[in-house]
């Protein structure tokens, strides 16, 4: 049997890597899931809205305004719009491994490993960086 | 053989339609991708811009997508078996990362003809790599910087626990940087250079080089499809139809691959696939015609 990665909090055990293990595949697993979901619900309304109309991805173009910034994906969803409901899944799915790195870095503070608590926000700061280079160009 | 672009103007497809062939292609593409582990995106890439005419930049984003889902989705369970190494990937990811920023980065200034001349000849290198012989050794030499960063380690193998060392950690963090590169700019996983660096560089264990890979992918594309999604190229009416089959290929494929072993006549097919795949890109990429 194993503890689950929250037996820290219960029974006062030492967080190990089989433990840090367990988190990131739960983390992993969930994101994958819950995203997935959300860009699939998103795709049926998006095939039903524009199953009939014709496809042309030929020429780039970028995406439609309504889904380039996170708030017009929020009120896209609450119209029921099938794009922005997908562009919403991919963001979690996105986000996904990026939080497994936030989760890597609070197990490595558990087990006081500061060298690669060090590691971890050094890769998180590279993405964050890499954020901020595409959105002002 | 070089007709299979459909010239400009004649396919007229419903988004219907459109969505469901590219399903079907991405399902295949995922299975045959995982059933040989060199991904998806090597597949999805020439199926969208030579067979659908879909612009190389949706096709890129669309495939970043595709291996972010596929990576995260198997790493959760080679993560749980204790056979990824979390220390080395999270380590090798310092340049993954920074190389994947850069390579998106660059991308945008890259005239798309280059791009897939590139693209195709990554593809070339790779069928090539995935019908080399597994280096099956474990190495034993000690390395202080491996030492220091805490990077050897163990994993389950058949008789029990495997110790194994890693050694020429400078080299293999080169070659990380470049597969970051390389994936940041064609959006592919870029599974086939990760593998080199852990496996011929640094003398991993196969077993444990492939986990490792898998499970630094899905941080390396990220840190490519964060610029990727700012700059417009991931397209839902595209990346929609190509993560979730990808994705349930992939799923297919690892379960396939559970249940039989030989796979190398596979391996001889996909090589081949990709190698015609591979010349049509750069074909086009010479012509202008992508």
């Amino acid at each position: 049997m194993d503890y689950g990665p929250w037996s820290i909090d219960q029974n006062m055990k030492i967080f190990k890597d089989k433990d840090m293990q367990l988190l990131l595949s739960h983390v992993l697993r969930a994101g994958t899931i819950v995203s997935i979901s959300v860009v699939f619900i998103g795709g049926i309304f998006f095939i039903y809205r524009h199953g009939q109309s014709i496809s042309d991805y030929r020429s780039f173009k970028g995406i439609p305004d309504f889904i380039q910034r996170p708030s017009g994906i929020f009120h896209g969803i609450l119209a029921l719009k099938g794009q922005a409901m997908i562009q919403l899944g991919i963001a979690l799915l996105i986000a996904t491994p990026i939080l497994r790195i936030v989760f890597s870095a609070i197990g490595f503070v558990l087990e006081k490993d500061y060298l690669y608590l060090g590691i971890s926000l050094l890769v998180l700061g590279i993405i964050f960086f890499s954020m901020m280079n595409g959105h002002t160009g | 053989m070089l007709a299979l672009r459909q010239r400009p103007g004649s396919a007229t497809l419903t988004t219907l339609i459109f969505t469901l062939i590219v399903l079907i292609g991405s399902v295949a593409a995922g299975l045959l991708g995982s059933l040989t582990g060199l991904g998806g995106g090597f597949i999805i890439i020439p199926l969208l811009t030579l067979l659908l005419n879909v612009d190389i930049h949706y096709a890129i984003g669309a495939s970043l997508v595709s291996v972010i889902a596929t990576s995260s989705g198997s790493a959760a369970a080679f993560v749980k078996e204790g056979i990824t190494n979390m220390r080395l990937g999270m380590f090798l990811e310092i340049a993954t990362t920074a190389g994947a920023m850069c390579g998106a980065i660059v991308a945008i200034y890259i005239p798309t003809n280059y791009i897939a001349i590139l693209f195709g000849l990554i593809l070339i290198g790779s069928a090539i790599m995935s019908l080399q012989k597994k280096i099956q050794d474990v190495n034993q030499k000690k390395s202080y910087l491996a030492e220091k960063l805490k990077l050897n380690g163990s994993y389950p193998g058949n008789g029990g626990t495997i110790d194994y060392s890693v050694t020429r950690v400078g080299g293999g963090f080169v070659m990380m940087i470049f597969a970051g590169i390389i994936s940041g700019l064609l959006g592919i996983g870029s599974g086939a250079l990760k593998v080199i660096a852990m496996d011929n560089i640094m003398r991993i264990p196969f077993k444990v080089s492939t986990t490792t890979s898998n499970f630094m992918i899905g941080v390396t594309a990220s840190a490519s499809a964060v610029v990727y999604l700012q700059r417009g190229y991931i397209n839902p009416g595209v990346s929609m139809p190509v993560v979730i089959g990808v994705l349930a290929g992939a799923y297919t494929g690892s379960k396939i691959l559970v249940q039989s072993t030989s796979s190398k006549w596979l391996r001889y097919i996909f090589a081949l696939v990709i190698t015609v795949l591979a010349i049509q890109m750069i074909y086009h990429g010479i012509n202008g015609s992508i």
